[in-house]
């Protein structure tokens, strides 16, 4: 037997148990990164699983005093949060509305153009609204809406802070997903003498659809759970209202307003359990679809 | 570079001093000159970066995508000069199939071969469609592979047979010319005889320019050839002839593989 096959034998013992630990080492630190969010769920299910009922989702909170009442009698809270809960939907739809096509069209644009002045300046900006605190969206909002449209609180208001969240996302990912398209389908489209607007709308984001979706979806996600900037625009409501010039409630909203009154804590753990559903579904969902379209 | 005009009878597309140039000053194409048969296949061989996909794409126009293109001379297709005509019209006239097959990721194979009239807008009855879809397919050998999955996403095929459909595709707005930048240059054997047998076929109907690289395949299937070398149409003539005879040294030495 050579020298160096002689060490390498040697060797072999030290070197899998070097190997085995650096595995367990990666396998612990992924647990160790998980952990967060399996505690979360257990604790949101553990404190709020019970206040959760039909009534939970078609009812208005209870005032203080019903509250206090049901909790000294031992039952549970009565109402719920629907206000909250159309008042998300609302603000969010709303919000979509507005960031999405002009967030799609943006993107486009940056795929089009990507060494053009105005397109390297509209990519930092965004970048950078990225990074704008949510609250400060909330401000400008109020400064824009609030005063000198709805002349108070409103959907609208709450709405318009939201998109402007959403935008930079759903920009940036209808590049990205864009970029990713192979030149070659683009000019198999023009050259079947198929015009410039068409070959976009009827090629590129067609085939870039799961891609713009998951970015989309993840916007929404991203916002749904939003409270600083709803307080400085929506403020919030008592009862369900669709009216976008009207103060509104949103789910995030609520749970503020229930972490100041301390008869409705057990609401503050149903209506975050509620909330994280909401999200969670939404990720799991677009997870999906770029599964499926993979 | 008249000397290298081919005499051709009713030629479908007559090259006049075409110059195509990405930086000013220096050419792609190079003043090039030539008339292409009608009803046959005509190879376009050189080395990589003697210009030759340039002047493919400057027939369709699709050389206009990139930016600071200048072109000057003139590029006749049957009697009509193509920069009187808008691109559209004149993309569907010349059909043109790329280096790599590429199906819309996102349609059958159905809607592949009719995208052409699909995302123009063009409104069609159920039985012209059909039509259409059953000819240019039986065109390109690949109905009697395809017809009961036409419903199927058409990049479930093979690469081959994706190459094919993309043919195919060109062929449903019935072009006056098809231009083809190495159509089988990412293909395997079997499927590049296949194509090549194709494109011998569809000779009888339709007026074929081709770039490509692989000189046999150029002898096997052309009738017509050029050699480019740096922009400069060097030698045109009949396919026979150039590998046979050539006249220019610099042909020669291609064809022979002392460069290229």
């Amino acid at each position: 037997m050579s020298t160096s096959a002689k060490i390498m034998v040697d060797n072999l013992g030290r070197r899998t148990v070097k190997d085995k630990l650096f595995k367990g080492l990666v396998a612990l630190l992924s647990v160790v990164t998980i952990s967060p969010i399996v505690l979360i769920i257990y604790e949101l299910v553990a404190k709020g699983i019970k206040q959760i009922s039909f009534d939970f989702i078609i009812k208005t909170p209870p005032d203080t005093f019903e509250a206090m009442t049901a909790l000294s009698n031992g039952e549970l809270i009565p109402g719920g949060i629907a206000n909250g809960i159309t008042g998300t939907l609302l603000m969010v739809v709303l919000a979509s509305v507005i960031a999405i096509p002009v967030g799609v069209i943006t993107g486009i644009y940056l795929y089009e153009n990507p060494g053009k002045f105005l397109a390297n300046l509209t990519r930092n900006v965004s970048d950078i609204l990225q990074g704008v605190p949510s609250i400060v969206l909330g401000l400008i909002a109020y400064m824009w809406i609030v005063k000198p449209i709805t002349s108070g609180f409103s959907a609208l208001a709450g709405s318009v802070s939201l998109s402007i969240m959403m935008l930079p996302m759903i920009v940036r990912s209808t590049e990205e997903t864009l970029k990713m398209i192979p030149q070659t389908i683009k000019e198999a489209a023009l050259a079947l003498g198929v015009p410039y607007y068409k070959v976009i709308l009827r090629v590129l984001i067609p085939t870039s659809f799961s891609g713009l979706l998951t970015g989309i979806l993840l916007g929404i996600s991203r916002v749904l759970g939003e409270t600083a900037p709803l307080m400085l625009t929506a403020l919030g409501s008592t009862i369900i209202n669709l009216d976008i010039t009207k103060p509104t409630s949103a789910v995030p909203l609520l749970i503020w307003e229930f972490y100041n009154d301390p008869n409705m804590v057990d609401l503050i753990w149903s209506s975050s359990l509620f909330l994280m559903a909401m999200v969670l579904t939404l990720n799991l969902v677009s997870k999906r679809i770029v599964a499926r379209t993979k | 570079m008249n000397d290298n005009l081919v005499k051709i009878k009713d030629p479908v597309l007559s090259i006049r001093d075409l110059c195509v140039s990405y930086d000013k000053g220096k050419n792609a194409v190079d003043n090039v000159s030539a008339d292409i048969k009608r009803n046959a296949v005509t190879a376009i061989m050189g080395p990589s970066g003697c210009g030759k996909s340039t002047m493919l794409r400057a027939i369709n126009r699709m050389h206009e995508l990139y930016e600071n293109i200048e072109t000057t001379g003139n590029l006749i297709l049957n009697g009509k000069d193509i920069a009187d005509m808008p691109t559209i019209q004149l993309r569907r006239k010349v059909g043109m199939v790329f280096q790599r097959p590429n199906p819309f990721p996102t349609m059958s194979i159905y809607d592949n071969v009719i995208a052409g009239f699909k995302l123009n807008g063009i409104r069609l009855k159920k039985n012209e469609r059909n039509e259409i879809v059953e000819r240019s397919l039986t065109d390109v050998t690949l109905w009697d592979e395809v017809k009961d999955t036409l419903h199927k996403k058409g990049s479930f095929l093979s690469g081959g047979q994706q190459q094919r459909l993309c043919i195919a595709r060109a062929l449903a707005f019935s072009p006056e010319v098809i231009l083809l930048d190495e159509p089988t240059s990412a293909l395997d054997p079997v499927a590049t005889s296949k194509v090549e047998d194709l494109m011998v076929k569809l000779k009888e109907n339709y007026s074929i320019l081709m770039v490509t690289h692989n000189m046999s395949q150029a002898a096997r299937i052309s009738d017509y050839s050029m050699f480019m070398y740096l922009g400069e149409l060097v030698e045109y003539g009949k396919t026979k002839d150039m590998f046979t005879n050539p006249k220019d040294r610099r042909t020669e030495e291609y064809l022979t593989g002392k460069f290229g």
